[in-house]
């Protein structure tokens, strides 16, 4: 039973990762840029739903505001700081998107000041076999969510204009310029798109976990590294790769003990990274 | 052109005679006893740093009103320089030097949190500029020698070793099977020290012991497995985060204990942010109103209380009592030192024997409060749902009686 809970706890941890990561991974693939700040963007999101909470809305709806704000946070973002570092060496992205990492940090913590809140849905809890195995409704919830927020952007992706011209830009930017798509359009709605499926993310961990002005960083550093293992553009791989991820944890903090937990995680990206080395080398492609 | 040059140099010079003649006098100023404090007013400890700030203030304009401090005849108010240390123990340990070398401060407030005490320390140390510390409860304070550090808390290790005592004296005398779960940070490594003590104290068996990372955001793991082996109390301490995430995970996976016990209770205002949920839970604490020490300045912790969420606008935490409590006991050293050297008001710091509406105050060796106790408070709910912190032990103190085992989440 142990086993059993471990793996479903895993998963359902893994599912909300993937999601934090699909976004990392779409813009990443098209815009070459590693989002040092993506985790910061989650806790923003998370945010939002927890004042919803507060005034008295069920936190349940962040999953919808919060994206929506998100998105405008996310072209504001990209107007101001991304657009001109993107046609830039890699580094210098890192560098850009690292303080504004510290910037959201400070301004959270200025704003929300630094209590750890959570929002509570007051979903109940799911027993399974005479009540060995529980399941938190409000992580079904967040899996549940997740996993439609990723289907309903395959979807778009395949069949509006401009998931199309997303696709088209990330095979090559150049090419997607000179046949007429806007890149400078389509770079702004991806980094937009990023940010709205933090936000989407983070709404779902003000309700499970807690939230933070400065714990961004672990969802940075775990989307990072479902996208390494699954490659870019892989979103069947992102999913596998997050909900493994998801369930590796879990078993690496019941075998190892909890102190592991993070330190297997980071083995694991080391590992990785090594296997990988000859294809993080790919040659970076933008047209501005 | 040349006359301007050598006016404007006499100018400069003169200026900076008199800053460093004002700086020479700092540490007294007229008829004010200027003291230094570096404290977290921004970053991650922010919540606590403003906390400390507050308990400072209200206690400074207290002792200023109600006469000031009275040596060699003259009498004195107290005034403070604050500098933010960002929650950065670098920055703090800058800001000390800063404090003691160019503002000339010779007597110091302490930061929050145990972490930035530790940065401070050897700086006061080194000048020996004594430093009075309410936030740093670590254990490792007060085992390196240091002469000048004087704490109004209780170290960390006996934060929760009162809540072991009490289940094994439950338990008919027997020793009790622990579950514990600590962060991996200096303060609540300490409070798995005492723990480990008072099982071994006891006859008591650790049967899981977890370190919770500092990114702890998930503790399903520990709770799968205290699920399954069943032990009789559950010891959780991981700040303001483990406390939230344990009381959030225990609810929804029906984790049933007969006894739960866990720090920073207060400063997660648990019972605010889960309700109903972080019933029985039992928290450690430094102080808790409801206590009945008694001083001149604030009377008691109710009228304490009271005053300060006139003031302020909220219920006081442990962490603005003792701050408040360290300014008196600043006043009573230097009163009885009747001097500003340093060593004489170390001195008299070190023969510190009093009482404050926070707890008796008296200093071991090593500069920490041993004549304080821990409390520990049990949350309380009524059946409209509102909860209460109530004080369950030691019995001397208690304004409630335990409620023991914890009711089964099936029976609630």
């Amino acid at each position: 039973m142990l086993t059993l809970q471990a793996v479903l706890d895993g998963l359902l941890l893994g599912v909300l990762f993937a999601l934090i990561a699909y976004g990392m991974a779409l813009q990443w693939g098209v815009m070459n840029i590693i989002n040092i700040a993506q985790g910061d963007l989650v806790i923003l999101g998370g945010y939002i739903a927890y004042f919803m909470y507060l005034y008295g809305i069920h936190p349940a709806w962040g999953v919808i505001v919060s994206p929506i704000i998100m998105y405008f946070v996310g072209v504001i973002i990209y107007k101001l700081v991304i657009n001109k570092v993107v046609d830039r060496d890699l580094f210098i992205s890192i560098l850009a998107t690292f303080g504004i990492s510290i910037l959201f940090m400070q301004l959270m913590n200025f704003a929300f000041g630094a209590d750890v809140v959570l929002a509570n849905s007051g979903y109940g809890t799911t027993m399974l076999f005479d009540n060995s195995v529980t399941l938190p409704n409000s992580k079904i919830f967040s899996a549940f969510i997740s996993i439609v927020f990723a289907i309903g952007l395959v979807i778009y992706m395949k069949k509006s204009k401009l998931g199309r011209a997303i696709r088209a830009t990330a095979q090559n930017a150049r090419a997607a310029k000179i046949l007429g798509v806007d890149t400078e359009k389509v770079y702004a709605a991806t980094f937009g798109i990023n940010a709205a499926l933090c936000g989407v993310a983070g709404a779902l961990i003000s309700i499970t976990f807690t939230i933070h002005p400065y714990m961004g960083l672990p969802y940075t550093i775990r989307s990072f590294m479902i996208v390494i293992v699954a490659g870019l553009g892989n979103l069947p791989g992102v999913a596998m790769s997050g909900m493994g991820l998801g369930v590796f944890e879990e078993f690496a903090d019941y075998i190892l003990g909890t102190e592991f937990r993070i330190g297997s995680v980071f083995l694991l990206l080391v590992l990785i990274l090594v296997y990988r080395r000859f294809k993080l080398s790919r040659k970076r492609e933008y047209l501005k | 052109m040349k006359i301007k040059n050598i006016i404007i140099t006499f100018v400069s010079a003169i200026a900076i005679l008199f800053s460093t003649s004002v700086v020479s006098l700092a540490k007294v100023v007229g008829d004010k006893i200027i003291l230094g404090a570096a404290i977290s007013l921004t970053g991650k400890y922010s919540s606590n740093g403003v906390h400390t700030q507050n308990g400072y203030n209200m206690a400074v304009d207290r002792i200023n009103d109600m006469g000031g401090i009275k040596v060699g005849g003259k009498t004195y108010k107290f005034d403070i320089i604050y500098y933010d240390d960002e929650s950065n123990p670098k920055r703090a340990a800058q800001l000390a030097e800063r404090l003691i070398s160019q503002d000339g401060v010779e007597f110091m407030l302490g930061p929050y949190s145990s972490g930035l005490t530790k940065a401070i320390a050897p700086v006061t140390e080194k000048y020996g500029v004594p430093m009075v510390e309410a936030n740093g409860a670590s254990r490792s304070l007060f085992t390196k020698g240091y002469k000048y550090l004087f704490a109004v808390l209780a170290p960390a290790n006996l934060y929760l070793d009162v809540a072991i005592e009490t289940a094994v004296e439950l338990n008919g005398g027997k020793g009790v099977r622990i579950a514990q779960a600590f962060e991996q940070d200096a303060f609540s490594q300490d409070v798995r020290l005492g723990i480990l003590d008072a099982a071994e104290r006891t006859g008591s068996k650790i049967i899981i012991d977890d370190k919770l990372p500092k990114e702890l955001n998930d503790m399903a793991a520990t709770l799968a497995k205290v699920k399954a082996v069943k032990p009789d109390v559950l010891v959780v301490s991981g700040h303001t985060k483990g406390a939230l995430t344990a009381i959030r995970q225990i609810a929804e996976m029906k984790v049933d204990v007969p006894m739960l016990a866990m720090t920073h209770c207060d400063a997660a205002k648990l019972s605010k942010q889960h309700g109903k949920n972080s019933q029985y839970a039992l928290c450690a604490s430094q102080w808790h109103k409801t206590l009945t020490y008694k001083d001149d300045f604030f009377k008691d912790g109710m009228t304490y209380a009271a005053d300060f969420e006139k003031l302020f606008g909220y219920d006081p935490p442990y962490q603005s009592a003792e701050s408040s409590a360290a300014l008196l006991v600043f006043k009573d050293a230097f009163e009885r030192a009747n001097s500003f050297d340093q060593k004489k008001v170390r001195d008299a710091l070190a023969d510190t024997n009093m009482q404050t509406f926070y707890g008796n105050i008296k200093f071991a060796e090593g500069g920490q409060n041993v004549d304080k106790p821990m409390v520990l408070f049990q949350v309380m709910c009524d059946d409209a749902g509102k909860c209460e912190n109530k004080v369950v032990a030691p019995l001397k103190w208690a304004s409630a009686e335990l409620i023991h085992p914890i009711p089964k989440w099936s029976e609630r």
